[in-house]
């Protein structure tokens, strides 16, 4: 093969891996990518049934429930204009707690409810998921 | 005082980059534009070819400046060191004064704790890079004696540009010196997730990994600027990009171990950003460590292994800018100031955008490299390098995607699924292409005569697939393609060292094999996991047992612990497996006072054949505690198959560095 040959088929596998891999992704993204709700969205767009999603928002101030199997617990996620009811069996985050800021990874039930697989909450006392910080200023319900 | 003098030390630092830059850039320029014989003299001899210029004592000038920016480099290296001790001085003696401390130290954290917490905040890390990026540069100042005088005057410009805009960063926009004024009685202390041993070493580990890539980076715009691309060039580069890609690899496998044992979630990678900040400079390094060799060996690959080098450091850029801009969903950003960020982004574009343009000027000038035919070494490892962009893409794809469709006002965020998909298919496709490419020949081979070489790690790859498929049932497609191919990785890894002698062998073929082996050992470990983990949740009561995997757990019960920073509930677990010895394993519940914070400290037993992993949760009302239990089986194959590839890269840079000094002393005889 002659030089500039090489350089050409080297240059036109490279642009088609890189085509490929768009491709790949764009598909992925637009089926698997687990995407991130706020109660309202819900609300407004219907639900996101069979997919893993995230579910952003506060937890409700009084609403943590512990079934008495002991390791389920229920609450409601509100992001002060909609609210979701949440259940998540195994050890919630230490910084899980009331009045604070979530995210929670499951899929929403047809009952519009959400079964959580894991939770994730803030890291520290300054940290708020930037998603929920957005999606609070959307709905004009963070208060600084 | 300390907190001044560190200052000071940075200023003049970053007097020192200027000054570099500016003489590299000025005895570049004159030795091109006004002498072009000087190219040719200067690398020589610079005496004879200095009578026939023109004007009088300009290359004497040009000389002296090329002379002097190896010095500067070294000093620039040192002074931004002392301002990085300076900072850990006044961390070690918890000077509220200062305004970082206050916010990030505790005068009752432990010593070592209040050493690493120098780097565990966003203005400590951005120095300890610096930091780290000037002695890159004093190294090279040091060190590199093989690059053509011209090409490492131009390289160190380039290292002095890079490290003038992140002093520009540190100077401007965070100041880690800043005094505080009344000084607090105490600091708010160092958030408790990051009071870990292995995370005090994990910071430094990753960013020499990623900072060595600026050296790959600045040889390649030297080597642009001077048009000096070639195998030379590849050589010399090589140890510096392999150096920084073994810190890379080390620093990925801890950080993948901290997060398993300290977040308590039982997994090993979570596709957080963060994670993947880390692992695209490390995919890039991968795929520019292979492109260097053929570039060094056989004179091919030119343009692609500068492209790699300049999209590899890159890599390490947007890394940076991803966690210290605060801008992402993660566990790991701390820094959430728009300012910042934006001043991180700005470098990213001068940098990234300034050596694309010079790779675009210059790509015309390099000539095109050697040819190969399809089936060759060369044509494996362009193969190993598509796969690995394409993975790179992917990563940065899934990374970047949910920030652009924030810009649009849309909030979402990508997860494993989507990197599963799109990742784990390609990874296999990659993982049998690693298992031809050390079996083939450089420049041509035949596809029978490499089919034949295959027989034995493809046939030890099918029989995997077949018993896996015949016994595991219920196991993912995934894992056990993962796991037949890392039979047939492991086999095929090997094979370059079969009927040799074993003794005679290079060093540099034995890293080769080592750091390939890695691979299979890690991707088993993982499809291990995925396909056979138990876990078990329950309220536990004590005395009841509860049983996970092969192993019985009975919870024995709460007892508190004092430490330190901490007190802690810490239960009593008695595991046993079948009828062999009980042991006893101790999961905390750790509470923290300053900040106010609680973390499940696990407790994880290490057996020959997996871990078993404890969590403990919370009490409920009813006296019962919630445990979390898991059985691992062969997890500890990731990490010990990363700290395989790590080895394996460490031989490989000593069998190369001792080569070369053999050659040089026979160079100096002959």
């Amino acid at each position: 093969m002659k030089a500039k040959n090489q350089r050409l088929v080297l240059a036109a596998l490279a642009v088609l891996a890189v085509v490929a891999a768009g491709l790949l992704a764009l598909s992925a993204l637009k089926d698997q990518a687990s995407f991130f709700y706020a109660p309202s969205d819900v609300k407004r767009g219907g639900l996101p049934l069979g997919r893993s999603v995230r579910l952003g928002g506060m937890v409700q101030a009084g609403s943590i429930k512990r079934a008495p199997d002991g390791v389920t617990i229920r609450f409601v996620v509100t992001d002060n204009a909609a609210t979701v009811p949440v259940t998540f069996s195994g050890i919630a985050p230490d910084l899980f707690r009331e009045k604070s800021g979530v995210v929670a990874e499951g899929q929403f039930q047809p009952d519009g409810s959400f079964l959580a697989t894991n939770l994730l909450a803030k890291h520290d006392e300054k940290y708020m998921p930037p998603q929920v910080a957005g999606k609070m200023h959307e709905t004009k319900s963070l208060e600084r | 005082m300390i907190a001044e003098a560190g200052l000071a030390a940075l200023w003049f630092a970053a007097a020192l980059a200027a000054l570099q830059l500016a003489m590299a850039w000025i005895a570049i320029g004159k030795s091109k534009s006004d002498h072009p014989e000087l190219i040719e003299g200067l690398s020589y001899s610079s005496a004879e070819k200095g009578s026939a210029s023109t004007s009088s004592a300009r290359p004497e000038i040009v000389d002296a400046l090329m002379n002097a920016v190896r010095p500067v480099a070294f000093v620039q290296g040192l002074l931004v060191l002392l301002a990085m001790s300076c900072l850990i001085a006044v961390f070690v003696r918890s000077d509220m004064s200062v305004l970082l401390v206050a916010e990030n130290s505790h005068s009752d954290k432990p010593l070592l704790y209040k050493f690493a917490g120098a780097w565990g905040n966003h203005e400590g890390s951005m120095l300890l890079w610096v930091t780290i990026l000037g002695l890159a540069g004093g190294a090279v100042a040091l060190m590199e004696h093989r690059l053509e005088r011209r090409t490492l005057v131009a390289t160190l410009g380039a290292q002095a540009a890079i490290a003038l805009g992140f002093y520009a960063f540190l100077l401007f926009a965070s100041n880690p010196f800043a005094r505080l004024d009344p000084p607090p009685p105490d600091g708010q202390g160092l958030n408790p997730l990051l009071q870990d041993p292995g995370l005090a070493f994990h910071p430094p580990t990753l960013y020499v990994g990623y900072v060595g890539l600026s050296v790959a980076f600045s040889f390649a715009v030297g080597a642009l600027v001077t048009r000096d691309v070639g195998p030379a060039f590849a050589r010399a580069m090589r140890p510096w990009v392999l150096g920084a890609w073994i810190f890379l690899t080390v620093g990925i496998t801890a950080g993948s171990y901290w997060a398993y044992y300290e977040l308590g979630w039982g997994g090993w990678w979570f596709w957080d950003p963060v994670e993947n900040a880390s692992l695209m400079p490390w995919l890039a390094a991968t795929a520019l460590l292979h492109s260097v060799t053929v570039l060094a060996t056989r004179d091919g690959l030119r343009a692609w292994t500068i492209m790699l080098a300049v999209v590899a450091f890159s890599m390490s850029m947007i890394g940076t800018f991803l966690v210290r801009s605060g801008i992402l969903t993660s566990v790991h950003a701390f820094a959430v100031d728009p300012a910042r960020g934006m001043f991180i982004l700005a470098l990213l574009g001068i940098y990234i955008g300034g050596a694309l343009a010079l790779f675009a000027l210059r790509v015309g000038t390099v000539r095109a490299g050697s040819t190969f035919e399809l089936v060759s070494r060369e044509g494996g490892l362009v193969a190993n390098n598509l796969l690995l962009s394409v993975i790179l893409g992917l990563v940065l794809i899934g990374t970047l995607y949910p920030l652009v469709a924030a810009m649009f006002g849309v909030q979402l965020s990508v997860g494993a699924p989507f990197f599963d998909k799109t990742i784990g298919p390609i990874a296999l496709a990659l993982v049998a292409v690693m298992m031809a490419g050390p079996l083939l020949r450089w420049r041509r081979d035949d596809a029978s005569a490499l089919l034949g070489r295959l027989t034995v790690p493809v046939g030890v790859a099918g029989a995997a697939l077949i018993v896996l498929a015949a016994l595991g049932g219920g196991i993912g497609v995934l894992p056990l393609l993962g796991l037949a191919f890392a039979a047939g990785l492991a086999a095929a890894s090997v094979a370059p060292l079969w009927k040799r002698n074993l003794l005679r062998a290079p060093l540099f073929t034995w890293g080769m094999v080592i750091a390939h082996l890695g691979i299979a050992v890690s991707l088993a470990g993982m499809a291990c996991d995925t396909a056979f983990k138990s876990e078990t949740l329950v309220a536990a009561r004590v005395g009841v047992p509860y049983h996970v995997g092969p192993y019985t757990v009975r919870f024995a019960g709460i007892t508190p612990r004092i430490g330190d920073n901490w007190s802690a509930l810490e239960a009593r677990l008695v595991a046993q497996r079948g009828d062999g010895a009980p042991f006893i394993l101790r999961p905390q519940s750790r509470f923290f006072s300053t900040p106010p914070t609680t973390t499940n400290e696990t407790a994880i037993a290490t057996k020959l054949d997996g871990q078993l992993y404890t969590v403990l949760g919370q009490p409920d009302d009813q006296g019962r505690w919630q445990l979390r239990l898991w059985w691992k089986p062969f997890v500890t194959l990731i990490w010990a198959g990363g700290a395989l590839i790590a080895i394996g890269g460490a031989l490989s840079l000593l069998g190369r560095l001792r080569r070369e000094r053999r050659a040089a002393l026979r160079e100096e005889w002959a």
